[in-house]
């Protein structure tokens, strides 16, 4: 079991609040999913700056200021909770990625984009939203996901979410029945895994697919194709808010829908303190039906 | 039934289910309830025993008013996974729509859904009378054991799967029948039934423009020929 929680902010009049309404969806998802729990946020300042190539990693054992400075070439670091976040005006995302490996070559890069911070790790969902400062978070489109492990320990690594392409971001509730054997054809394709987790293979399988070419709701219908077992999951891109489930579709997944922003959770009550929730329409996803909206 | 007193009202913003729950367990038989602020919460008004008459607000999260007996329950908005399981008698109103499982395994009474019902309504039924105004989703009466299926709107994939003897009723199109499951004739004393679901439900469909689908009967018995199977 796993909680989700994601939404999409369509007036920019309520980027500011982004955080605090992802907080209240967070606190309601932590019962299905108290061992830890993750956030994305595309588009916050303070994480992200405008401009900025940003590289989010498991916090290495030094402070933030000696991760920028061994990451060098004008780059500044802020350590948030268990990540540290790395920021630089200079380099490309994929330069600054590298930058963040060759200096911390066991770092596990968690996310990686020119909007997008990935903060995870180990705790309960309340006191880790606490720790990521989730309150006074503002931005476009943030996702959150709290975690009761079944295929995997429970680690920083295996929290979600999983953005293993820049600016893409992946959660799931569910287990795949068949990650092993894709783990395997993958890494035969020279994929890199940081984890045993089922659902990073679902995140490295669409990254592939999106590599190849195709776009993410046919990455999502492949995936679909491809995959055994349960899944709800939802995926972002900053500027793409996509949800699939499988064909039993027994993982839960609600949608809500204003003018002002498109919401997904896991159970209804998340949704209770979104401005407007009243006259918002609600549904259902059906099952094997990517379902995406565009900002 | 019709309220027979000024309605108490409990507000969830303020009291916890676990009290909410406790008082209408405590409650005499006749008293009227009212719910304000559910949004969402699991649990509402479960587990009740007398003839009650309770009307939530607004919407619920997982197994509202699940094992309900005697009370006649009127959710006013959503109703999450599992609404009105395990019910043995009374009756439960949904005004919007239903998520999956609604009516699990129901021994008795009467679920009205206005809106649309999602995968398996009706899974495992065992006497309970379901009328969902709008479409029902895949796997809806799924095992049926007993009681009636009423879907004014489309029913999804492998309706009726593997069941015993519910009796299932579709005004719209099915997309599929699930293993076992047939289209039957529809005769007087169906026509007669349903027109008194209907009644019950306060709809004003009609009878004529249903189909009925039942047990084949086919699954019912060991067969022999299929020993290799095993």
């Amino acid at each position: 079991m796993c909680g989700i929680a994601g939404l999409q902010v369509r007036d920019p009049s309520l980027e500011p609040r982004l955080g605090e309404l992802l907080t209240g969806m967070l606190h309601q998802a932590a019962e299905r999913g108290p061992d830890s729990a993750g956030v994305a946020l595309y588009g916050d300042s303070r994480l992200t700056p405008p401009g900025h190539a940003t590289v989010s990693l498991l916090a290495p054992d030094v402070s933030a200021d000696e991760v920028a400075a061994r990451v060098g070439g004008g780059a500044t670091a802020i350590t948030v909770s268990q990540s540290t976040v790395v920021h630089s005006p200079a380099l490309t995302v994929s330069d600054l990625e590298r930058a963040v490996r060759d200096a911390f070559p066991s770092a596990v890069v968690t996310g990686r984009g020119t909007g997008l911070a990935v903060l995870k790790g180990v705790g309960h969902p309340d006191a880790l939203a606490e720790e990521f400062g989730l309150r006074a978070a503002s931005g476009r489109q943030g996702i959150a996901h709290t975690r009761m492990a079944t295929e995997s320990a429970v680690t920083p690594e295996g929290a979600h979410p999983f953005s293993v392409d820049e600016n893409v971001c992946l959660v799931h509730n569910g287990s795949f029945a068949n990650h092993a054997t894709i783990r395997r054809e993958l890494r035969a394709e020279g994929i890199v895994f940081d984890s045993e987790n089922d659902s990073e293979v679902g995140a490295r399988f669409v990254a592939h697919q999106l590599a190849q070419g195709h776009d993410l709701e046919k990455s999502l219908r492949l995936l679909c194709e491809r995959f055994d077992g349960f899944y709800t999951l939802l995926v972002t891109t900053g500027d793409t808010f996509a949800v699939v489930r499988d064909a039993i579709a027994c993982k839960p997944a609600v949608v809500a829908e204003t003018d002002a922003w498109v919401a997904m959770a896991s159970e209804y009550r998340y949704f209770a303190g979104l401005p407007g929730i009243e006259s918002a329409r609600v549904f259902e996803p059906e099952p094997e039906e990517v379902h995406t909206w565009q900002r | 039934m019709a309220a027979l007193t000024t309605p108490t009202v409990i507000d969830l913003a303020h009291d916890s289910v676990r009290d909410l729950n406790r008082a209408l367990h405590q409650a005499g038989p006749g008293t009227s309830w009212r719910i304000e602020h559910p949004d969402g919460a699991h649990n509402v008004a479960v587990g009740l025993t007398e003839d009650l008459d309770v009307v939530i607000g607004g919407p619920v999260g997982y197994y509202g008013a699940g094992m309900n007996q005697r009370a006649t329950v009127t959710i006013h908005g959503n109703a999450g996974t599992g609404v009105a399981e395990n019910m043995m008698s009374g009756t439960v109103r949904v005004r919007g729509s239903a998520s999956q499982s609604a009516g699990a395994t129901a021994h008795g009474g009467l679920l009205v859904i206005d809106g649309d019902a999602s995968a398996r309504c009706g899974i495992s039924m065992k006497g309970v009378d379901i009328v969902v105004g709008g479409n029902v989703g895949h796997m809806s009466a799924f095992m049926g054991q007993a009681g009636r299926l009423v879907v004014c709107g489309d029913a999804g994939d492998a309706l009726g799967d593997s069941l015993y003897e519910a009796r299932i009723y579709v005004k719209g199109k099915v997309k599929s029948l699930g293993a076992d499951c047939v289209e039957k004739e529809m005769r007087a004393e169906h026509l007669a039934e349903l027109a008194e679901l209907l009644k019950a439900a306060e709809r004003d469909d009609a009878p004529a423009d249903f189909r009925r689908y039942g047990s084949a009967r086919d699954l019912y018995h060991f067969k022999v020929d299929n020993s290799a199977a095993y």
